[in-house]
């Protein structure tokens, strides 16, 4: 049985240490070549027709003029007369021209009828029992469901638990297969319930999404001896990446398409792209270098992805390019769903906390969307919880890096730090006393607590409230967050060549965050040669299928697979070896480039002399990850962090600067210790800026995004970024567990500290992020009046 | 592409016979900063575009004991590091360092800065510079008018003047020069700005067929001035509130001043009010706020930007007291 298993400290030479990532010098230089930059012989330019209106239905499209002008090669409509439009942007007929200037000429010569309807696009309060429990769905609602690009398995999910007002005709089933429904959703779809009665009910954009109780919230509450309650919530930001989304498809011949496209999911998307296009996935190849940007908002070849693909058979498989513009990446390619929150929570006077009650809301535009994991990272013995889903007419939502915990984080973590200013408790002393309830990682968030407010200088710059804020304050927060980070499945094929020579390959993707670097590093780890002597090939559904860099799951994913690879190419190779060291396989190492007897320095080969025993074939070996079902072993889930900001305040401006923020974090066996950090720091980044400046602002009469720019949609720029420091857990304790994802968990908490922060400063809780001067503000003022 | 006509005429009376009795047809192009971002977002859809950028005598800057003359096609960087500027006009260098980045101070022309189109979010989404909904019902009065005007607001014209330069300039007493069809005129620069009371006006008193040649700055070695701007952002980004101030003291007390805010009115926005209010009086931070306090006096907040009276006052107070020589 092979040994799989993690090197100790004393025997890893890379894994744990820092290492510069490898592409920096192409990324610095720009040389790196993103899909943004992908040009293609013969290429096309397609342009989209965007719908104006929040809500419509298409009465008409008239093609005739835009397929008649210069330049123009093909025109499709993506969607028909008859359909319905949920939000403003959403794509109506593509134009693939010469181009750029040709193809959106055509697309001014095109003309479509809309019947307006009525849109929501707010996500305020719901009004006092607005709220409908959802029912049986129609056709209809199932259409939007698939227009939406609601997740199948939510799809499933509700079709089995509501049922439908109709009985589908084979006809009507056939229909929705040929617009892309998934099998699943058909398979439920004909095993429904039927309710015929429930067809007239009148649709509601509010739905109530949760109502859950745990313990006894109402004996709680009247035994409470400290009681705190407030408003808080987070809006609906865009995933704004700088690299647009998009891609450029071609047909090599015909029944093979080859696509570019800007992802994080690169071995998923022929999959994706198979029964639209209706050839099979084995036909489609997918290819990608470096991507600017995803978040969560690109595992999907999106429509784009597809009607590239479409309109390039139309002319005549000549590549066609679609990337988005600017407006349209805000408008509808990814958006975070909102969170907002009465919560009202009990405490003993000893900071004890007891219970929670919280009428929580929030839109994910069509869908609704659920509820954050409230009350998060801190199980309340009792609890009563309401949701209600806002559908409305934003454009739809995207997993946003480390979905729904942002959200969750400051609902909760800010609840909190309001009962520990009521109970005049120092938050460190209050979150530190109820530690228990974290559970699982409790010793852990206790150290990390610790480690944080050293790096703070929390004692010396915590104070109570002050009752008045006047001029320049300053003030600290602070806030927890979990996240899981189970690596995910992963192949990879590890060659060696007689000559030495050393190949890696894995359908993974770089998202910016080191995976490159990070496989090289396990590998040359294991075979003792230094990285640059390994080729690695990712990015390219002609290597070994790797999952989606999603939810965390790469680096425990990447990792492992090529662990086991390296692992069993060395052992086969070590076996080659043996004889001509006149040894046992087991008896030799590979170190610092060279194979050699442990303990013997003078039988030794150089790494060359060998590979040279492999004969005339080279070593190749596939790397394959347990099934999930089995316990992991090389990878782990679940860590905790803490983190810590400070502010400062102009309270005649209501301007808040971040002055130092603090991220203690732990994620199992660090792979490479220096872009571990940088995932945080960017986490750090992101987070302020979603903090104090982003914000979806949508006009309630248009029912257009207002600010899908970038002067307006605000980001984080250099000169609003401070100190930043990164503390990784690591050692006994840690390295032990195996490699945890980092993505996500280090993004979550930066909005509640940040807004604790503010209202240790101030003295007043600012409800809503971002904390803009309007918003300080107004709370100042109210508390002026109070 | 939407087709258009580039003309590059090389003296001022063939560019002004190259523009057009109205507005909407043609364009000026100088440093584009702005008007490219317009036709790239289909906002505005000139049907000829007139490049001044070859006349030469719109360029250059001079200064003497009757102060400063700047050529209109002046960049706003050249003119930020200009020693005289720099001795003389220290508060308007400040306001040229703080308008842009240093790309676009180096393409973009102080007469475009003063001419550029407003920053509206409705205007920069095709949804008009009054906008109104299908229905010709006004928008920005119950829409999203967070950034809006707080003054001079009660026609349909709601914007704010974008020009960060445009306050301390009218504060420094500078005069804008044209020429046209009718021959050269002169006006004090804040009679260049009005409000447009319907769509096919402009917000500056610069007619269809005239062009904006220089700039003239009065001497200001009497005056003690301030720019204050109050951003979000560190860097780019647009002010939620701009106040330029110019005092002569006499002795420790204000003989008299100039108080010009910005960001706050669909113009820049004199405030004879806060100067009464600090005629005769030392500057202390009492009297700035008093003085401040009376610039807002008459502030008409929109539904969701009564936080923006607050921020022009502190403005108003800190660039007082700045120009006075306190800390702001």
């Amino acid at each position: 049985m092979p040994d799989y298993a993690w090197p100790d400290p004393d025997h890893r030479t890379l894994i744990g240490k820092r290492t510069t990532r490898v592409d920096s010098p192409v990324k610095v230089s720009g040389e790196a070549k993103y899909t943004y930059d992908v040009h293609r012989p013969g290429m096309l330019y397609g342009k989209v027709l965007r719908c104006p209106y929040a809500h419509a239905k298409i009465v008409s499209i008239d093609t005739s003029a835009a397929e008649k002008m210069p330049g123009v090669k093909a025109v499709q409509i993506i969607q028909g007369p008859g359909s319905n439009i949920h939000w403003a942007g959403d794509e109506i007929v593509v134009v693939a021209a010469v181009d750029e200037d040709s193809a959106e000429d055509a697309i001014r010569a095109i003309q479509v009828k809309y019947q307006q309807l009525p849109h929501l696009v707010s996500d305020a309060e719901p009004p006092s029992g607005s709220a409908q429990e959802q029912g049986p769905l129609s056709m209809d609602d199932i259409g939007d469901m698939l227009d939406n690009q609601v997740p199948t398995r939510e799809m499933v999910s509700q079709i089995q638990r509501y049922g439908l007002t109709q009985k589908p005709s084979e006809d009507t089933l056939k229909g929705l297969k040929d617009d892309g429904a998934p099998d699943d959703v058909l398979t439920a779809l004909r095993s429904a319930t039927v309710h015929p009665e429930a067809g007239n009910r009148p649709p509601s954009n509010y739905q109530k999404a949760a109502t859950q109780t745990t313990g006894d919230p109402d004996k709680a509450f009247s035994e409470a001896e400290v009681v705190s309650e407030g408003l808080y919530g987070i809006p609906v930001i865009t995933h704004c990446c700088l690299e647009t989304h998009g891609s450029i498809s071609e047909w090599t011949d015909q029944d093979h398409v080859f696509t570019h496209i800007s992802t994080q999911n690169v071995s998923g998307i022929a999959g994706q792209m198979a029964e639209p296009l209706k050839i099979p996935a084995t036909n489609i190849r997918v290819h990608q270098d470096n991507i600017g940007g995803g978040f969560g908002s690109k595992f999907a070849p999106d429509r784009w992805g597809i009607f590239t693909a479409e309109i390039s058979k139309k002319a005549d498989g000549k590549p066609v390019r679609y990337m988005l513009e600017r407006d349209a990446e805000l408008k509808v390619a990814g958006a975070r769903p909102s969170a907002y929150a009465r919560v009202k929570v009990a405490a003993k006077k000893d900071g004890t906390v007891t219970a929670w009650q919280s009428n929580s809301w929030g839109t994910g535009g069509p869908g609704g969307g659920g509820m954050p994991p409230i009350p998060y990272v801190f199980s309340i013995p009792n609890q009563h919880l309401e949701h209600t889903a806002i559908r409305n007419n934003i454009g739809p939502a995207r997993a946003w890096r480390a979905p729904n915990h942002p959200q969750a984080a400051v609902l909760t973590m800010c609840a909190l730090d309001d009962l520990a200013a009521k109970l005049n408790m120092d938050p460190v002393e209050f979150f530190g006393k109820n530690l228990n309830l974290t559970r699982a990682r409790e010793n852990t968030y206790r150290e990390e607590l610790a480690i944080a407010a050293e790096l703070m200088g929390w004692k010396e710059k915590w104070h109570p409230r002050r009752q008045n804020a006047d001029g320049i304050v300053r003030g600290v927060g602070l806030s927890f967050h979990t996240w899981g980070g189970r690596g995910h499945a992963s192949d990879c094929d590890l060659t060696i060549h007689p000559d030495g020579s050393v190949e890696l390959k894995m359908g993974t993707q770089d998202l910016g965050t080191g995976t490159r670097t990070c496989i090289l590093v396990v590998a040359a780890d294991t075979l003792g040669i230094p990285i640059n002597a390994i080729q690695l090939l990712i990015g390219d559904t002609n290597y070994p299928p790797s999952g989606g860099s999603g939810g965390s799951t790469t680096i425990g994913g990447v990792s492992s697979s090529t662990r086991r690879a390296a692992v069993d190419a060395r052992d086969a190779l070590l076996a080659k070896v043996a004889p001509a060291l006149n040894a046992q396989p087991d008896q030799l190492e590979c170190k610092n480039g060279q194979v050699s007897v442990k303990g013997d320095s003078s039988r030794t080969l150089s790494w060359k002399e060998a590979c040279s025993k492999l004969g005339a074939m080279p070593l190749t070996i596939r790397g394959k990850n347990p099934d999930r079902s089995k316990p992991p072993d090389l990878t782990n889930s679940g860590v905790g962090g803490v983190q810590m900001a400070e502010v400062e305040v102009d309270s005649d401006t209501g301007i808040v600067k971040v002055k130092k923020m603090v991220a203690v974090q732990d994620c199992g066996l660090i792979i490479d210790l220096k872009t571990a950090e940088s995932q945080c720091y960017g986490a750090l980044i992101m987070g302020i800026s979603y903090s104090l400046f982003e914000e979806k602002v949508m006009d309630q009469a248009t029912g257009r995004m207002l600010n899908a720019d970038m002067q307006f949609y605000r980001l984080a720029g250099l000169s609003d970024i401070p100190e930043l420091i990164v503390h990784m857990m690591t050692g006994k304790g840690y390295d032990e567990r195996g490699v945890i994802g980092l993505g996500e968990p280090p993004v979550i908490s930066p909005g509640a500290a940040i807004s604790n922060a503010v209202a240790n400063a101030i003295g007043v809780r600012v409800p809503f992020l971002p904390l803009t001067p309007d918003r300080v503000l107004a709370a100042l003022e109210q508390k002026g009046r109070a | 592409m939407r087709p258009f006509e580039y003309v590059s005429p090389n003296s001022r009376s063939q560019a002004i016979g190259l523009l057009g009795a109205t507005w909407g047809n043609i364009e000026i192009l100088a440093g584009g900063t702005d008007l490219l971002t317009l036709m790239k977002d289909d906002v505005v859809t000139p049907k000829r575009l007139v490049n001044i950028k070859d006349i030469a005598d719109l360029r250059g800057i001079s200064f003497d004991a009757q102060g400063l003359r700047v050529g209109a096609l002046t960049s706003l960087g050249e003119l930020a590091d200009n020693e005289n500027v720099r001795k003389n006009y220290p508060a308007l260098s400040e306001a040229l360092l703080e308008a842009a980045s240093p790309q676009i101070r180096n393409m973009a022309t102080i007469g475009g800065n003063l001419c550029q189109r407003p920053r509206c979010w409705y205007f920069r989404n095709g949804l008009g510079l009054l906008p109104k909904d299908e229905n010709g019902k006004e928008l920005v009065a119950g829409g999203e008018n967070r950034y809006h005007a707080i003054l001079g607001n009660q026609g349909a014209a709601k914007f704010v003047s974008p020009s960060t330069v445009a306050p301390i300039l009218i504060a420094y007493g500078a005069k804008i020069r044209l020429e046209g069809h009718k021959g050269k005129r002169e006006l004090p620069l804040e009679k260049f700005f009005v409000i447009p009371k319907t769509e096919n006006d402009r917000e500056h008193d610069l007619r269809p067929n005239e062009i904006v040649t220089e700039l003239v700055v009065p001497p200001a070695s009497d005056l003690k001035a301030a720019h204050y701007e109050i951003r979000q952002k560190e860097v780019f980004d647009w002010p939620l509130a701009v106040a330029a101030v110019t005092l002569k003291l006499q002795g420790t007390n204000v003989q008299s001043s100039k108080i010009v805010l910005g960001y706050a009115a669909p113009v820049p926005w004199p405030c004879p009010e806060a100067e009464r209010a600090l005629s005769g009086k030392p500057v202390n931070k009492e009297t700035a706020q008093k003085a401040a306090d009376a610039a807002l006096g008459k502030a008409t907040p929109l539904s969701h930007n009564a936080y923006k009276v607050k921020l022009a006052k502190v403005a108003v107070t800190r660039a007082i007291l700045k120009a006075a020589g306190g800390a702001a």
